[in-house]
């Protein structure tokens, strides 16, 4: 107990923080799920482009020589959303909107390809310009900030040291999902994806066009994907073209936890599997008296997907967006 | 000029022909209706016209052609479909799926207008409003449909069997409201198999059969025919 407590505080924010990265890029499997009944595979290698736009970015900017700050850094994720929120769109018009009627395994396919495309084009433009595929980028907050020992309850707490770009991925992610979720449910065209997910045939009879708020969901999902990936490069610092699978796949485990199609589900469902992620990374070892180490960490996380989902299929929020009359 | 006239439709889902050779046409202030049993094409007629189904054949509005536009397109120029089952967007509010008719305007003022009108029709919608669409009854919806409908300001108002799954008391208010659309100079295309209460509100009728025109008439006309009386109007 006391050795998990000790490291709390540094546990709920590196949690927090991997949380809020899943959490914003489930945000894009959901909102496509929801609309199509799509997985979009290829969404996790929209991120990992992001990562490397915003990197590649950033080396322009020193190599023209712009001072790194938090001006350039917005500047950045600005760039970047939209480079990845055009790529979104070019994927749906070239890969998915032509297999629309083909049976739902076929488009999926075509995502799983367009995937392997990325990555490799990824790999390939990563190794032309700087000779390895591995890349480590410019960071823009190197400092950290330290949080000092304190003890509450008898319980020593250690002292512990953050970096301030974990606020900067923290604060911006929240920001992301504040404006997204307003953006659903307040404004026309968010109402309006909501209601092309529910009926798309009716929304169409409502002069709403189906192909425009379904080009508009990719190109807000790629955005915040693709900004995520940005804000991933800052504070992990190195990159890879293959970061995009594992981490989708962990980001599309998190829209499912939440019930997948439910946008709020997803960022509960993101912050969960982060925080447990690193509690068990943390604390393994500890629980279950050095049986199981922090490598372990993703089986953990799994078991309890499993577990909600044996009790809720649906997910902890399920169908409160798609109900079938 | 007819406001909405269909010349030799066909319509197919995928290889199936379900409509062969469709004419009719509805001119300006009527309430025209289109009768016939359960598959006979009066859903596929009316998707035909909003083009949410395979057609060849010529579809005017206005005198001009709309057979190849989208959906979304040909409710821009004032088609309004009230789709069968009613089809509310079950999770947005009852406010929200009415702004969702009024989606090609941009005035708010002009909304808020055109809500108020539909809350006069439809006063148990305005009790509603902030009500998931899904939560409501089976006649709170079809109200909560055709005001949806009302929305988009149509010139013609295409109504599939509104009186579907509902308790007769509830027909003959719906009944009532279209007739009192149609007196303020609303045109109205109504499908129904209920083709008793249909007759007696329309003034012309058209009989369908697997996919054919079989009949067609001034509405009290039908009412008396032998033959209808016996199919529809047992
Ligand atoms: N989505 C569809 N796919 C294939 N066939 C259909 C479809 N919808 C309707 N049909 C067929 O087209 C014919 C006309 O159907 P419909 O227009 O719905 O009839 P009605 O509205 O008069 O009950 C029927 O034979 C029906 O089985
Ligand atoms: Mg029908």
């Amino acid at each position: 107990m006391q050795e998990i407590l000790s490291t709390l505080p540094q546990v709920l924010l590196d949690g927090l923080t991997l949380g809020a990265i899943y959490a914003v890029v489930a945000l894009g499997y959901t909102m496509v799920y929801g609309i199509l009944e799509l997985i979009n595979f290829a969404h996790g290698e929209i991120f990992m482009a992001g990562a490397f736009i915003g990197t590649a970015l950033l080396f322009t900017f020193v190599d023209i020589g712009l001072a790194l700050n938090w001006l350039t850094l917005i500047l950045v994720l600005l760039l970047a959303s939209l480079l990845t929120g055009v790529l979104g769109v070019g994927i749906e018009r070239i890969a998915y909107r032509p297999l629309r009627k083909a049976p739902k395994l076929i488009p999926l396919i075509s995502a799983v390809g367009i995937s392997f495309i990325l990555q490799d084009l990824v790999r390939f433009i990563a190794e032309y310009k700087t000779g390895n595929y591995i890349v480590t980028g410019q960071t823009v907050f190197e400092n950290k900030i330290a949080i000092p020992a304190f003890s509450i309850g008898g319980y020593d707490v250690h002292a512990s040291a953050i970096k301030s770009n974990t606020l900067v991925v923290i604060g911006i992610a929240v920001l992301i999902m504040i404006v997204l979720d307003i953006f659903v449910n307040r404004t026309k065209w968010g109402i309006a994806m909501r209601a092309v997910a529910q009926d798309r045939d009716t929304a169409a009879l409502m002069g709403i066009n189906v192909n425009k708020v379904i080009a508009l969901t990719f190109f807000i999902g790629s955005a915040i994907g693709g900004a995520t990936g940005v804000l991933y490069a800052q504070q992990y610092a190195t990159i890879n073209p293959f970061i995009g699978f594992i981490l989708g796949l962990k980001a599309f485990t998190a829209a499912v936890l939440g019930g997948i199609g439910n946008i709020r589900g997803a960022m509960f469902g993101g912050l969960l599997i982060g925080l447990l992620e690193v509690f068990a990374a943390a604390n393994l070892g500890i629980l279950t008296g050095g049986a199981l180490g922090a490598e372990y960490k993703d089986v953990f996380a799994f078991i309890i997907l499993i577990l909600v989902l044996i009790f809720k299929p649906a997910g902890l929020f399920g169908q409160a967006v798609k109900e079938k009359v | 000029m007819s406001l909405l006239q269909l010349q030799s439709i066909r319509s197919f889902y995928g290889q199936i022909e379900a409509l062969h050779d469709i004419s009719l046409h509805v001119q300006q202030g009527e309430i025209v209706t289109l009768i016939g049993s359960n598959g006979a094409g009066k859903s596929t007629t009316l998707k035909a016209i909003c083009g949410q189904v395979k057609t060849t054949g010529t579809i005017l509005f206005e005198g001009n052609e709309i057979q190849s536009q989208p959906p979304h397109t040909i409710a821009e120029l004032g088609i309004a479909h009230v789709p069968e089952g009613r089809r509310i967007f079950p999770g947005l509010t009852v406010k929200e799926n009415l702004e969702m008719g009024a989606f090609q305007v941009k005035d708010k003022k002009q909304i808020t207008e055109r809500m108020e009108r539909v809350f006069q029709y439809f006063p148990r919608v305005k009790e509603r409003l902030s009500q998931k669409g899904g939560t409501m009854s089976g006649g709170e919806q079809q109200m909560l449909a055709i005001g949806r409908g009302l929305m988009m300001n149509p010139k013609i108002l295409l109504l599939d069997e509104p009186s579907m799954g509902l308790a007769p008391v509830v027909v003959e208010q719906i009944f009532e409201i279209i007739q009192k659309l149609n007196q303020s100079g609303m045109t109205i295309l109504l499908v129904e198999q209920n083709a008793y209460q249909a007759l007696q509100i329309a003034d012309r009728g058209y009989v369908i059969q697997t996919g054919s025109i079989a009949l067609q008439d001034h509405a009290d006309v039908l009412l008396g025919n032998e033959q209808i009386r016996e199919a529809y109007l047992a």
